[in-house]
């Protein structure tokens, strides 16, 4: 926060993410990807990026997030890791797996990589396929068995919707016997595809619930042997989630084309200016542009939350979602029992729920044929 | 294997846990745990105890060499202790039996 023109102590970045490419072999329909995904495909080149690895770390970062798109496709990527780690960054290979072999494996481990985290689609083959939007199952079972192999702590992520809500019990169980240290149950982040598929993908309350309690008796069961985490989406809250730990305050992401944003999802928000790192320096953009310091702190503040003694805990909820739901990004996160949006939220989560047992539009898979189509750009065949 | 979890013992040599790492952050100005998505901030003195968990030493010559350095630390040996026992309770360490 600036006063009278001097910078008071300004949060340091500790989390880089580097969207390396929106390329992916899998077509989730639950992909947090911004929709013009195909407005990204300049990307980034191993020495601009090795540059952005190197200002983040000057910055303070520590941790580094390898992701996508599916980071694989980069052919680069055991450069980028190498660099990352003679940084002295946490490299985290977040990944579907797909693109990946025991070579790789073996080189990134050569190079410094840290973890591997494998996102799964569900617990079944048939399922996860399903989702996935190719044949992807046995493939990720295997590269499960090698990460633990060769040494890595293994974390297994599971984005939850309404198709997979059920089977939390086989999930954990498959992670359990796949000797996972950590299982991530991620609720889906309706940003993107997945606010675009939403009516199809938001789970029931009694889903939700039954899923919290499962996860709770394997956090028992499986305590000091494998960690589960689980969040309840927050549409079935009162209050919302402390989004990015507040905005500017400790995430920075990169997206393939060089376009840094305070949260991945940001990319949708009117009025930002969209700052690349092509043209500015890591310094800049996380210090001094507008778009880090637009809604950092809590001056940007409307009421309810500008007077609310919450505010230092939730930070207002999410920019992205306020404006999603209520066409301001300055208004508190509609989740929130105090915003006068609530109840039209409720009631939408509810009419989602009612409606979800009959018949169901079809799924819009997330690829660059569908990106050109939302963004009104004719596919050519 | 069977055999019970082994306790901390002054013949015991502990050692970090492989899925955590410890580095001297400047930014932070401290020592930090480095885990998959996390960091855990450590003061001073647990910073300097996890830096001898080597995996050579064991707990009693730890106790020894800290004391060595920082005489003017009176309740060295116990804080030590403590602390290692917290630290094995969060899965930092593992402890070769002895
Ligand atoms: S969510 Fe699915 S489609 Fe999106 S980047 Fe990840 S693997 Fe690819
Ligand atoms: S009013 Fe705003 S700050 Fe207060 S709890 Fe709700 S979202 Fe958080």
């Amino acid at each position: 926060m600036t006063t009278n023109g001097s910078v008071s102590t300004l949060p340091k970045p500790l989390w880089l993410l580097a969207e390396l490419t929106y390329r992916c072999p899998l077509q989730c329909p639950y992909c947090s990807n911004p929709l013009d995904i195909a407005r990204y495909q300049d990307e980034l080149s191993t020495a601009e990026w090795v540059r952005v690895f190197r200002e983040a770390r000057a910055l303070g970062a520590v941790q580094l997030g390898l992701s996508g798109g599916e980071a694989l496709v980069r052919q680069d990527l055991e450069e980028l890791i190498a660099a990352a780690h003679a940084l002295g960054f946490y490299t985290n290979l977040l990944t579907s797996g797909v693109g990946m072999d025991e070579r790789r494996i073996r080189g990134f481990k050569e190079a410094g990589l840290d973890h591997i985290q494998i996102s799964f689609q569900a617990s079944s083959e048939e399922l996860n396929n399903f989702i996935a939007g190719n044949d992807s199952f046995k493939h990720k079972l295997e590269m499960a068995r090698l990460v633990k192999h060769y040494g890595y702590p293994m974390v297994l992520c599971f984005v939850l919707h309404r198709h997979n809500t059920d089977h939390v019990e086989q999930i954990l169980d498959l992670a359990h016997a796949l000797q996972a240290d950590y299982v991530e149950l991620a609720t889906t982040q309706y940003y993107g595809w997945a606010m675009l598929n939403r009516d199809q993908l938001f789970p029931t309350r009694e889903q939700v619930a039954h899923a919290e309690a499962t996860a709770h008796r394997y956090q028992e069961k499986l305590k000091g042997r494998m960690k589960t985490l689980y969040v309840v989406p927050d549409y079935y809250e009162d209050r919302p989630k402390a989004c990015m730990k507040g905005w500017g305050a400790i995430f920075l992401t990169v997206a393939p084309d060089g376009t840094a944003l305070p949260c991945h999802a940001a990319g949708s928000l009117p009025g930002l200016s969209f700052p690349n790192v092509r043209q500015h320096d890591l310094a800049w953009i996380w210090n001094a542009s507008p778009d880090f310091n637009r809604f950092r702190g809590f001056e940007w503040m409307k009421e309810p939350c500008r007077t609310c003694p919450e505010q230092t805990r939730d930070f207002g909820g999410c920019r992205c979602q306020a404006y999603l739901l209520t066409g301001d990004p300055a208004n508190a996160d509609p989740v929130c029992s105090k915003s006068p949006h609530h109840a039209a939220l409720q009631q939408q989560v509810q009419a989602i729920g009612e409606t979800q047992t009959g018949a169901v539009a079809p799924l819009i898979y997330r690829n660059f044929r569908n990106s050109k189509r939302q963004m009104g750009i004719a596919a050519p065949d | 294997m069977s055999a019970p979890e082994p306790i901390i013992s002054p013949d015991t040599v502990p050692r970090l846990s492989p899925m955590f790492r410890l580095q001297w952050e400047e930014a932070q100005g401290c020592h930090v745990l480095l885990y998959p998505e996390g960091m855990v901030k450590l003061n001073g003195p647990a910073g300097e105890i996890l830096k001898c968990c080597d995996g050579v030493r064991s707990i009693a010559q730890i106790i020894h060499d800290l004391s060595v350095r920082f005489p003017a630390a009176p309740t060295l040996p116990d804080d030590c202790r403590q602390f290692l026992k917290t630290a094995h309770d969060n899965q930092w360490l593992r402890i070769d039996p002895a």
